[in-house]
């Protein structure tokens, strides 16, 4: 920019360093705004992240440096003792299998029924549909609490009680308003024209749908489903009533929390970190990748 | 091989409004039919109808013979271009062009060589692995036009391809549609509210307004003998002129009083009504402005002078009446100055003050 006022005749000259010194105070407050910007996701970052690493460091510590003090920021030894105590801690695996299984079943479910539901939302003016959007978030109004114990009586009569599938239809009840919120608002970004090409291409609506609106919504697909995920992972309260022996790994801890040991404490809350943050990494790429390349 | 025949067709989105209302059209083979009209005429409504991704209230839609009113799109052989060029951004520009095609499960190799032949086309070979946002406005419009000239479809459907381009682009790239459509000899429907490009492209030229077609015809036709008033104040810039005028017809040949002067119409003009209220339509370029009076010639004020280069375009006051004037750049134009008017007679048309329509002679 200097460079160019340097060459403009002498009377444009003052001028134009007038606005450059314009510009450079613009960029100025710019660098400043950006370097308040990245405090504040420092800080949140540190406020997400801390927890997670002393959680950690203490699940990899040795009993005798779980229970000192003061403790080590960065841990001089390393041990998997605890985890390893942990895991071979009656029902654990058993559980963490069922939670992993839980979560699993809850997002195909929540997503078959659910993004369908979002795409109507989003795509059709039907009779209702304000009415249907209400309701859908009014499920929500109901504590859990009062949804359960119905439920577990439901689930008896049934012979659903004490089983993964219990809990997985509970949460996809829980997840559900989410799944069909997000993906609609998803399925709305998606322009109807290109839909519309897809059809006058020979698609069937079905294919226009798959081949052109869901490569589309995948990325937001993907951040639906670590919320979902995420949701039933760690539901604690529908767990524990709907389940006595089939414990989830979180109504199993909780049942267990009052008798166990520190160490045993934070192994547990270290397995019910782990996989919520291999899901959430392994979706990511998606998120990333193609939210990329859809931008304009 | 496509005849396009409309029979009553009519649709409605609110129980008010009718969008199109009991339009009637045919359009032959290979032609290049026009819908021209102002936003909210129901063009685009008629278009989508055709494509088959509306549903009429009312009619049928017969393509090349065959009654596809309730056939969904992808069975209708019409391929189409949208506003918005709708290029779909998760796949690449041969993947796009080549969309229909794989959908219609054509072999390999012909998919590649007939997507090849399209991208040529339209000049988009060097750009085949490229995602739409690494393309410009004009890239992403070609890609929209090779994709739906690749399927070789009965009927083309062009929904104002051309709105979103800058002013240039859109000149260079009419003369390029225009080549590309006589080439391929589809049947082709344009939609546009841009009554230059409805003149420079269209074989005919359907005006719509309010849901209905006002008038059909050659661009020169519709240009030269509006049906309406709304059709003359509609095409061309500037608008056809529109005097108010008395026609008294008592001493035998017909004459208009226009205020307070007298404006005899030759005896080889006939009017087709010998009494009562008219308006005059006559266009800017077909009256002859004169610095001296002439007989026969109506006594105006200059208002407004406009050099625009190839022309001068005079405000003119007669009475209390404005008109547009094209003048000779010689022409010695000064505002406020008086002028004298001689339109040519037979370019001169009438209008029924309530309705609008032109009165013929019969």
């Amino acid at each position: 920019m200097i460079g160019v006022a340097r060459d403009l005749p002498r009377t444009a000259g003052i001028e134009a360093q007038a606005t450059t010194a314009g510009r450079q105070a613009r960029a100025r407050r710019r660098l400043v705004g950006r370097g308040l910007l990245y405090v504040a996701a420092t800080l949140l970052a540190l406020w997400v992240l801390v927890p997670l690493y002393l959680i950690t460091i203490t699940a990899f510590s040795p009993r005798d440096v779980v229970y000192g003090y003061p403790k080590e920021i960065i841990p001089s030894t390393l041990s998997t003792e605890t985890i390893r105590f942990f895991i071979n801690a009656e029902g654990v695996l058993a559980s963490l299998w069922r939670s992993v299984l839980v979560a699993l079943i809850t997002l195909a479910l929540s997503t078959i029924i659910g993004a369908p539901a979002g795409y109507a939302v989003a795509r059709y003016a039907f009779r209702g549909r304000e009415a249907f959007r209400l309701t859908i978030l009014s499920t929500r109004a109901f504590p859990i609490v009062i949804l359960s114990i119905p439920l577990a009586v439901t689930f008896i009569n049934w012979g659903l009680y004490d089983s993964i599938w219990s809990v997985a239809l509970m949460h996809t009840a829980l997840a559900m308003p989410f799944t069909i919120l997000i993906t609609s608002s998803i399925f709305v970004g998606v322009p109807r024209d290109l839909e519309e090409a897809a059809l006058t291409l020979g698609c069937t609506p079905a294919a226009a749908f798959l081949r052109v609106v869901m490569p589309l919504a995948l990325p937001g697909l993907a951040a639906a489903s670590i919320f979902t995920f995420v949701l039933s992972w760690n539901e604690v309260f529908a767990a524990s009533i709907l389940t006595l022996r089939e414990r989830t790994l979180p109504a199993l801890i909780l049942s267990t929390l009052n008798d166990s040991l520190l160490p045993f404490r934070f192994a547990a809350a270290w397995f019910m970190l782990a996989p919520s943050l291999v899901f959430i990494f392994v979706i990511r790429r998606y998120l990333l990748g193609l939210w990329g390349r859809v931008a304009r | 091989m496509a005849e396009i025949h409309l029979q009553h067709i009519t649709k409605s989105f609110d129980k008010k409004t009718r969008a199109v209302d009991e339009v009637d059209l045919t359009i032959a083979d290979q032609e290049f039919m026009v819908l021209l009209g102002p936003s909210g005429c129901g063009k685009t409504t008629l278009m989508r109808m055709i494509a088959g991704l509306e549903y009429p209230d009312g009619g049928r839609v017969r393509i090349g013979g065959r009654d596809v009113t309730d056939l969904p799109p992808r069975k209708r052989d019409i391929a189409m271009v949208f506003q918005s060029y709708a290029v779909f951004p998760h796949l690449t520009v041969f993947e796009n062009i080549a969309f229909g095609l794989r959908m219609k499960r054509v072999a390999k190799p012909e998919v590649t060589r007939r997507v090849a032949g399209a991208a040529e086309l339209v000049q988009l070979s060097p750009y085949l692995d490229r995602y739409s946002a690494q393309l410009s406005g004009g890239q992403r419009q070609r890609v929209a036009v090779a994709r739906a000239i690749v399927m070789e479809p009965a009927v083309l459907l062009m929904d104002e391809p051309l709105s979103n381009l800058d002013a240039l682009l859109r000149l260079t790239f009419r003369a390029e549609l225009k080549r590309l459509v006589a080439e391929l000899k589809t049947t082709t429907i344009y939609v546009t509210h841009d009554q230059v490009e409805a003149m420079s492209l269209g074989d005919r030229v359907a005006v719509m307004r309010e849901g209905r077609i006002v008038q059909v015809g050659t661009p020169m036709e519709v240009y030269d003998r509006p049906a309406t008033q709304f059709v003359g104040s509609f095409i061309g810039s500037p608008p056809m002129n529109f005097l108010r005028g008395r026609i008294d017809g008592a001493n035998g040949h017909a004459s208009v009083n226009l205020g307070d002067q007298t404006f005899t119409v030759p005896a080889s003009v006939s009017v087709g009504r010998t009494a009562g209220e008219v308006l005059i339509g006559i266009r800017a370029e077909n009256i002859e402005a004169e610095a001296e009076p002439a007989p026969g010639a109506i006594a105006a004020r200059t208002e407004v002078v406009e050099p625009l280069g190839s022309h001068l375009l005079l405000t003119a006051v007669v009475g209390d009446q404005r008109l547009k004037i094209q003048a000779r750049t010689d022409f010695p134009a000064r505002p406020d100055a008086p002028v004298w008017l001689r339109p040519e007679p037979d370019k001169l048309r009438w209008y029924d003050p309530t309705s609008g329509q032109e009165i013929t002679a019969s």
